[in-house]
């Protein structure tokens, strides 16, 4: 896995390319917190690249979103294929996130 | 593919994503209905994978996974043994209750529940069995209990 990261009006936009797993999902995790921690509150993790993200992704997702929130903030997710929506209705996740079909729609009005 | 694999592996969660794909790359040769192979079982077998190292054998890199893939009878059964002293499967609550949904962890066995044909344990609670049937439906929610 890998992600670039990216400035747009106000908006953290965190690419992911590759899968969103138990072996790597620290990396995203500490990558997003610097970001909180320099004072961004406004993210969007795009997965138009993502194959897969297992359940130790989605608890990487869940804790971030609860620490950008306390902080004032919020994660929005974008991009979500057919299987990554399924894993997230099924553990309805869905619910906690706002999800959108593209990364500019996330964007937009954030 | 032959009708049976077995593997080894270290207790090392960078290890999963290898040992998974080479799984799959092995099924395909068998594989009928790919979507179904490729979500649900690839979820479990990964799912149940990360469980024995992080949870059964505690990270302990001294301490291996066994897996044993079995292809027979229209199913495809993944078996997969820890060397932890085991768990009680019915301690792990429903990840989607709205008390429990913004915890971090616990979605990987509910997981396997949901995309699997059946899930089991044996007795010390260090092995889990996983079926998925080969020859039914189409979709690939129909692998498991209602979504």
């Amino acid at each position: 896995m890998s992600f670039q990261v990216s400035h747009n009006d106000g908006v953290t936009l965190v690419e992911v390319e590759g899968q969103l797993i138990v072996g790597n999902r620290q990396e995203l995790k500490q990558k997003v917190l610097e970001h909180l921690e320099g004072g961004d509150r406004k993210f969007v993790i795009d997965f138009s690249d993502t194959g897969y993200i297992d359940s130790s992704g989605l608890g990487v997702l869940v804790s971030l979103s609860k620490k950008i929130r306390e902080q004032g903030g919020e994660l929005r997710l974008s991009s979500l294929n057919e299987d990554l929506r399924t894993l997230f209705e099924l553990t309805k996740l869905d619910t906690l996130f706002k999800i959108a079909d593209t990364k500019e729609e996330a964007l937009e009005g954030f | 593919m032959e009708n049976e694999i077995v593997l080894e592996l270290p207790t090392d969660v960078r290890s999963i994503e290898h040992a998974v794909d080479y799984v799959m790359r092995r099924c395909d040769a068998c594989d009928r209905q790919g979507h179904r192979l490729h979500l649900n079982f690839r979820v479990g077998l990964t799912e149940a994978l990360a469980n024995a190292m992080l949870y059964g054998n505690g990270h302990d890199p001294s301490k291996r996974v066994r897996v044993e893939i079995v292809v027979a009878n229209g199913e495809i059964k993944a078996c997969v043994t820890d060397q932890g002293v085991g768990f009680d499967p019915q301690s792990i609550p429903d990840p989607t209750t709205p008390e429990n949904l913004l915890n971090p962890g616990g979605r990987g066995l509910f997981l396997m529940r949901q995309l699997l044909d059946e899930v089991s344990f044996n007795d010390q609670g260090n092995q889990v069995t996983l079926v998925l049937r080969l020859d039914p439906g189409p979709s690939v929610l129909e692998g498991g209990a209602p979504a």
